[in-house]
């Protein structure tokens, strides 16, 4: 088995970028997602379901699936690493209809979400679950922007330079956890 | 009768919650070593490297471990002669409020309907077994969120035998082990009852790791269930690759005729655990 390719991203992705994307590839994000997970999710949902503006711009966006602990002081971000994404599942189809192009967690999408993505030419990236202080440095901005008193599910708008990742679901349909797993075993 | 103040409890407690979630432990540190001498594929290498490399940031005191710092669970064992003034689990709480403040713990537990945070990790899930003696020990977890919603706790018949065991182990596995962030430990509870189970299977994960259980037949499934799982092929973050689990750590004890209780609790490789000896 060879070596992955290593594929530079910034966000905003434009759409090019993300058709050109294949399970597999290793990525290095920068530029600005927004991190937001389980009630966040709701309340976002929510706001979109009774035709209200919601707190933070979805179109073409990236929405990273982590609820960071706290900031000591004089650093930008406590440990920052990625939370399960299957949990969002009920939540992210609407959301890629919205105009998200892209999210970042760790875990399994459900067949509904996978289809979205195709769908919508969106991407799922994965990022190593549990190695979330190596993710704290790749962290060069923070700040809470929606849902404060939600503490660490608050909505913040995080900025990344070179954050390590995978390419796990990409527009095309394919899906990197099966392919290896599938691999491995042959 | 042994007083023990409240005050070396918490404090304990305390300092305990904060080691845990910044220095893996050396056992788990070289079982992943080992884990990456052995794997074949570059990603897997690659992740296993990333894992080493987190653990050393995060020793330098500064970031967790994970963002999840996990939900405080603490085994206790209270001698019959020992008694904490004040209070044990106020103390134990207290270790964790003050452990949670002191070491920029997030705060991880809320209501499980509002889902309103609690907004300092209390309450802790505190167990306490009386045992003989004026002692006071307390094994001490951090449980990290992601791996524990991939646990399973099931009533097979006794017809099923450990051959059901082991395909519940498993089949767990299987399903979660992309999810709870492998490499796993995992940890069966066999018998009791259906709760018992369950704290058999959470309570071995603070045995040292891998070390076979004393039972015979409880050492043959654990080396079963860890080849089994690693014939999946999940391996480290679920990118492929030998290494899903690093070790199976079983208990049992007797149950109803009727019943075949059995618990499988995944821990994730940021496996956060000390045993605390008053």
């Amino acid at each position: 088995m060879t070596a992955p390719r290593t594929i530079s991203l910034t966000t905003p992705l434009s759409p090019d970028a993300v058709a050109d994307l294949e399970a597999g590839d290793r990525v290095l994000l920068s530029g600005v997602v927004y991190a937001a997970r389980d009630t966040a999710h709701k309340r976002l949902i929510d706001l979109l379901e009774r035709g209200e503006e919601p707190p933070i711009p979805l179109d073409g966006q990236a929405i990273y699936y982590a609820g960071p602990s706290p900031a000591r002081p004089g650093q930008v971000i406590g440990s920052a690493g990625p939370t399960t994404s299957g949990r969002m599942d009920p939540y992210t189809p609407a959301l890629l209809a919205a105009g998200v192009r892209a999210t970042i967690g760790k875990g399994r999408r459900s067949p509904e979400v996978r289809r979205a993505i195709a769908e919508h030419n969106a991407v799922y990236l994965g990022v190593i679950g549990g190695v979330a202080a190596l993710v704290a440095r790749s962290v060069v901005a923070c700040e809470v922007v929606a849902f404060d008193e939600l503490g660490p599910e608050a909505i913040r708008r995080l900025e990344f330079d070179r954050l390590p990742a995978f390419v796990i679901n990409d527009a095309h349909g394919r899906d990197l956890y099966e392919e290896a797993t599938a691999r491995e075993i042959a | 009768m042994r007083i023990i103040p409240a005050e070396d409890v918490t404090r304990a407690v305390a300092e305990a919650a904060v080691d845990i979630n910044y220095h893996l432990g050396p056992e788990m540190v070289e079982a992943i070593e080992r884990a990456r001498a052995d794997e074949p594929s570059p990603v897997a290498r690659d992740v296993l490297g990333q894992v080493l490399e987190n653990a050393r940031i995060a020793a330098e005191g500064t970031f967790p471990l994970c963002q999840d710092t996990g939900l405080m669970v603490a085994f206790v064992e209270l001698g019959e002669q020992a008694r904490v003034e004040g209070g044990l689990n106020a103390a134990v709480t207290e270790g964790v409020r003050r452990g949670t403040e002191e070491g920029y713990l997030r705060r991880t537990v809320c209501d499980p309907f509002s889902r309103e945070n609690s907004g300092d990790n209390t309450p802790a899930v505190i167990h306490v077994d009386l045992v003989p003696g004026d002692g006071l020990a307390i094994d001490l977890l951090a449980k990290g969120g992601g791996s524990e919603n991939m646990s399973r706790v099931a009533m097979l018949t006794p017809a099923a035998g450990l051959d059901g065991v082991v395909e519940l182990a498993v089949e767990t596995a299987g399903a979660g082990g992309v999810n709870a962030c492998p490499p796993l430990l995992l940890g069966v509870g066999v018998g009791g009852d259906l709760e018992m189970a369950a704290k058999l299977a959470k309570k071995t994960l603070a045995r040292p790791i891998g070390r076979p259980a004393d039972d015979e037949r409880l050492a043959g499934l654990e080396a079963e269930i860890l080849e089994r799982v690693n014939e999946l092929g999940i391996g480290p973050a679920g990118l492929g690759g030998r290494t899903t689990a690093l070790a199976v750590h079983a208990a049992a004890l007797p149950c109803h005729i009727a019943s075949l209780p059995v618990a499988v609790v995944l821990q994730c490789h940021a496996h956060r655990h000390r045993r605390i000896e008053l």
